[in-house]
């Protein structure tokens, strides 16, 4: 809190949900719906969920052990991967074989576990092509310089903030082969961003990112709620799941199997019995935190 | 030994059609594989569609030969349509194994006796250049590309570039040809459309996400690529005759030769790689051969011919593992991606 | 080699028929096809031609033409089996005329005068027209199929395929070891294939050709000493420095055009026979025959092949290779020496590689510096059709393509034959690019 950038105290969202808390429960104004969507693998089910609401202009945490299946889900959801059966939608649109460059289009943009830093273009670049608006991009236009050099310089300061705010400007001109781990996640994310979705999905962002720097990038993504976007995030960090969450959604074996408020969440026994089978009296946030967050979520 | 005649017919090499024609194609195979990382192994095979689609356009259709060049451009990008709607979904390797099917049956088709009265089967096509070369085509009739030669007779130029007409017409339109192509597509490439393919080539997945439309992009690679493979073809037949047995996988594999000498990703890259490659070709197909003829190696002149093959693929294994970004490639520029 | 002046009606039969494809058509001032050689090129009409063996080339066979006027030129034909007369008139009949005796031993054309529904297939008329393009085309192979019933053919082309078919499992066995354990789509498999032809051809010029078993059995150790060589120096640095796919793909490439122009440079750009080419064949039922040198080839193919899968089966290092194409790194973890068995699959592959390519010597029938550059895929088309890294596979792949191959030609012309397996190759990548057991990689 008094570090030179001023940690955003989060301001929840409260009464997401309509009706009794439990798996699957019906959000208010939800952004995105998932029913009956299963995917196998052989004989390994990796997704198996029945219903699920992801409520719009709320932070929501999709937490799991490993191998729960949220990577697939997330696969799933955007088009990477198609599910044995099942239906889902996208502010009511039917996204169910559409192709994940469409979903991606229609404002639903994802990271990956694994990064996928596209190593032998600079960082900029790399920014660039996040950006939508580029009629450049077009084979016709694209030959014609003058087209679209007005809308690469626009493109380029958009770039040049959103890098600066992840510690990354420095870099810019840096081909991205050439950035740390934890470099290729922030500037991952950073480049879902330049897409202005309104539903960013990310896959365990803030993993080898140092705690100074997943402040700062917390206190972006409660802006970029403010500013009326809908997160959905993967992550194994409990600490930082009841900072800054208002909503998690707990999946063991591909199904979903507890839902609600992040304190709450994390008394269920389901939870507790999935994360820790045995290990019962130990606090989940001791076992899978990894950094120490200022206490002022737990006290408000 | 003839120490000035060897190196005067090596540098008329730097200008020689079929150099241009390597150069156009290796552009092609760089927007391919360097820029969008296609593997594409079949390049024989759109050379083989421009080359027999001019002669087949004037030959059998009677078409102007400026008609019948976008006969074989057309084919070009037919071939590019056909292959990539099924293809250009797989990994890269199976893309590889793919293509070079591909242009093996083209060029089977293009052999076999069944369609003799077309193609010319083994023998392949002639005469379609009319008057101005050797033959007067009945159905071309006046009006071949030669005729379109502006130049008067004569010889021009100085040694070693001192020929006639004829050959200097092929250099003007394939250097022409060439420089619109080197222009267009380093536009292209510095282009957003090229942060696009490039992107591609690194992770597809990546650029997927980022909502574009990434089978489409391939596509328009595939076919720019494609089209370039023709203008090749085209070119080598504007120069002589054409025949399927120039259009083997050894073509292919000779151009990626000259790619990955020139530097994969980069718009002059194949330019440089084909003056480089057929430079070398001619020197040592003439030097080992009077080194022979002088005793200086032990074997006779045409075992001694041939030793520059064995040579082109030692390069090609000690490009690719010593310098994959080619020789004047920027290392950072690695067109490998692991 | 010896060129005997022999015309054997059966020997043209299966192997050795040859499609001597002798395409005359006139055309003004021709410019002259490279390499062909050309008589009276002063002359303002041509006849040129092309004699051919399976699609094959075959160099230095006279040929005659004759005409009006007591007009007679001969020209033998060149390196790629062309040749071009200069004649002195159009709107003429010639006759061209391929000299038998100057064929390879073991091949022939098929005029034998005893059955007078043949033509004399070396004999052939050509009209030089008054221009334009006029191109007769004389397949004497064929022309003699048409006598055979048509279920002799039907059982000729499939013993051939299963034949063939073998002979591409050997091959195709060790390529798809080769991927499964290394990943590598080794295009230089193609040398290791005509590396046995080679060496027997070789080592028969030495010690004489009684010596045949002697060299061959020598040739398949060599074969196998060429994939220790190939790993120990070249393969396994590479896998040392972590060298990518695509890179080790076409470092394959390069490897197998420096390789293919070393035979080129060795044995020169024509056509050799191993002796016993020419073997006698024994009548079966019908019209149907085989050689000896056929039951021997195939009786050996099934020995090797058995021994092979055997291998692979029960023995630790063939539990080995297999447990590593399922998951080398799984494989590496649980105290598999990979590199170690990696050196036993590339002397394992090469080995049965070379042999595959003796046989395929004695079925083409003959030694040339691509020979196997022109089965490579072929055998890609086998490994892929069984499921890309499975040995077994790769062994029902092979008979299925070499059937293929071989019956397609009782339907389409047989210089197009390569193209049906080339279809299936392109369409299992297409349906099933993972492979009959692969996996499709996760993404994200
Ligand atoms: N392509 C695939 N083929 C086979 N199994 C797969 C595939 N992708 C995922 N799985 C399996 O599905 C299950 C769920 O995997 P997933 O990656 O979704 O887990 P996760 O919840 O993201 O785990 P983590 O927290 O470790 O990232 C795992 O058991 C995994 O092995
Ligand atoms: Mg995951």
């Amino acid at each position: 809190m008094s570090s030179s950038d001023k940690p955003t105290t989060p301001v929840k969202s409260t009464g997401l949900h309509v009706g009794e808390i439990k798996p699957g429960v019906a959000k208010k104004d939800p952004i995105l719906i998932a029913d009956g969507v299963r995917r196998q693998f052989g004989g390994l089910t990796a997704v198996d969920v029945a219903h699920v609401e992801i409520p719009r202009n709320a932070i929501t945490a999709l937490i799991g052990p490993n191998g729960a299946g949220k990577t697939t889900f997330f696969n799933l959801l955007t088009g990477f991967d198609i599910p044995n059966e099942g239906t889902w939608s996208f502010n009511g649109k039917s996204l169910a074989g559409v192709p994940a460059f469409k979903v991606a289009r229609m404002g639903l943009i994802r990271t990956f576990q694994l990064t996928k830093a596209l190593g032998l273009l600079t960082v900029m670049d790399n920014m660039k092509l996040g950006s939508t608006q580029q009629t450049g991009e077009k084979l016709w236009a694209s030959v014609f310089h003058f087209l679209w050099k007005k809308k690469d310089v626009e493109i380029e300061t958009q770039a040049l903030d959103l890098l600066t705010r992840f510690k990354l400007d420095a870099k810019k001109d840096d081909y991205a082969a050439s950035l740390s781990g934890g470099q290729r996640k922030l500037l991952e994310m950073a480049r879902a961003l330049m897409t202005k979705p309104e539903l960013v999905m990310l896959d365990e962002p803030m993993a080898g990112v140092n705690p100074a720097l997943t402040q700062s990038l917390l206190d972006h993504i409660l802006n970029l709620k403010k500013e009326g976007m809908t997160v959905l995030f993967v992550e194994h960090d409990m600490h930082m799941v009841r900072h800054i969450a208002d909503w998690v959604i707990v999946m063991a074996e591909g199904k979903v199997v507890a839902e609600g408020d992040p304190y709450e969440v994390m008394k269920n026994p389901a939870v507790i019995d999935a994360y820790l089978g045995s290990h019962q009296d130990v606090d989940l946030g001791t076992v899978t935190g990894r950094i120490t967050l200022p206490k002022q979520g737990k006290e408000k | 030994m003839d120490v000035l005649g060897i190196l005067s017919s090596t540098a008329s090499f730097i200008l020689d059609p079929t150099t241009m024609a390597y150069a156009l194609a290796g552009l092609g195979l760089a927007v391919h594989f360097g820029f969008a990382g296609l593997l594409n192994m079949g390049m024989a095979g759109f050379m083989a569609l421009g080359a027999y689609g001019y002669a087949i356009g004037i030959l059998t259709f009677g078409l102007p030969w400026y008609l019948a060049a976008f006969v074989g451009i057309g084919a070009s990008i037919v071939f590019a349509l056909i292959l990539g709607i099924p293809t250009l979904r797989l990994r890269g390797d199976y893309l590889a194994i793919v293509t070079i099917a591909a242009a093996e049956i083209i060029r089977l088709f293009l052999l076999t006796s069944a369609f003799v009265d077309v193609t010319g089967s083994a023998d392949g096509l002639s005469g379609f250049n009319g008057p101005g070369g050797t033959v007067t085509n009945p159905i071309a009739g006046a009006g071949g590309f030669n005729d379109s030669n502006p130049i008067p007779d004569g010889e021009y130029g100085f040694p070693p570039f001192l020929d006639d007409e004829r050959t200097w017409y092929l250099r003007i339109v394939g250097g022409i040809i060439l420089a619109v192509g080197v222009y267009f597509v380093w536009r292209l490439v510095n282009s957003p459309w090229g942060r696009v393919i490039k992107g591609i080539r690194e992770d597809e997945e990546a650029v997927r996400s980022l909502g574009k439309n990434v089978f489409a992009y391939k596509m328009q690679a595939l076919i720019i690529g494609g089209v370039f493979g023709a203008l090749g073809g085209l070119m080598l037949a504007f120069s002589t005759n054409v025949n399927s047995g120039v259009y083997v996988t050894s073509l292919t594999f000779f151009l990626w030769t000259a790619l990955l000498l020139g530097g994969a990703a980069t718009v002059f890259g194949p330019l440089v790689g084909s003056a480089i490659f057929w430079v070398l070709q001619a020197f040592l197909g003439l030097l080992f051969p009077a080194l022979a003829k002088a005793g200086l190696l032990p074997f006779d002149s045409i075992q001694a011919a041939q030793i520059r093959f064995i040579l082109i693929g030692v390069a090609l294994v000690l490009l690719v593992v010593f310098r994959p970004q080619g020789i004047f490639g920027n290392k950072k520029e690695l067109t490998f991606v692991k | 080699m010896e060129l005997v002046a022999t015309t054997r009606r059966t020997m043209g039969r299966l192997f050795a028929a040859v499609g001597a494809v002798v395409l005359a058509f006139g055309v003004l001032g021709l410019a002259t096809p490279a390499h062909a050689d050309i008589v009276n090129p002063e002359m303002p009409f041509k006849v040129s031609g092309n004699v051919q063996n399976n699609g094959e080339p075959v160099a230095g066979v006279t040929i005659t033409v004759t005409g009006g006027g007591g007009f007679t030129a001969t020209v033998p034909s060149g390196e790629d089996g062309k040749f071009v007369v200069g004649v002195p008139e159009k709107n003429a009949d010639y006759t061209v005329t391929l000299d038998e005796t100057t064929l390879p031993d073991g091949i022939a054309v098929v005029d034998n005068p005893n059955t007078p529904d043949f033509v004399e297939g070396n004999v052939q008329t050509a009209s030089v027209g008054p221009g334009g393009r006029v191109a007769m085309n004389f397949f004497i192979g064929q022309g003699e199929r048409h006598t055979v019933a048509w279920i002799d053919q039907v059982v000729q082309r499939l013993i051939s395929g299963v034949n063939f078919g073998l002979m591409l499992a050997l091959a195709s066995v060790g390529l798809s070891l080769i991927y499964g354990t290394t990943g590598i789509s080794n295009f230089a498999h193609a040398e290791m294939v005509t590396f046995g032809a080679v060496a027997t051809f070789g080592l028969v010029h030495v010690f004489g050709d009684a010596a045949l078993p002697l060299a061959i059995g020598l040739a398949i150790a060599l074969s196998a000493g060429l994939g220790w060589a190939l790993d120990a120096g070249l393969w396994r640095p590479l896998r040392k420095r972590n060298t990518g796919l695509v890179q080790l793909m076409i470092v394959s490439i390069g490897l197998s055009l420096a390789i293919r122009y070393l035979y080129q440079f060795f044995i020169g750009g024509g056509t050799e026979q191993l002796p016993g080419a020419d073997s006698e064949k024994i009548q079966l039922f019908g019209e149907v025959s085989l050689s000896i040198v056929d039951m021997v080839s195939m009786g050996l193919s099934i020995l090797l092949i058995v021994a092979f899968a055997w291998w692979l089966t029960y023995t630790k290092v063939g539990k080995a290779t297999r447990a590593i194409s399922d998951n080398p790194s799984l494989a590496s973890a649980s105290g598999i020496d990979v590199d170690g068995v990696i050196r036993i699959v590339w002397i394992v592959g090469s080995l049965l590689a070379g042999f595959s390519g003796i046989l395929w010597a004695y079925f083409r029938p003959g030694i040339r510096w691509d020979m196997g550059g022109q089965i490579l895929l072929l055998i890609f088309a086998a490994t892929t059709l069984g499921g890309l890294g499975t040995a077994y596979g790769a062994l029902i792949g092979s008979l299925v393509v070499g059937i293929l191959v071989e019956g397609s030609s009782l339907f389409i012309p047989s210089d197009l034959k390569y193209v049906g397996a080339l279809v299936v190759l392109i369409g299992i990548l297409l349906f099933r690019p993972q492979g009959i057991l692969g996996r499709k990689e996760r993404v994200g």
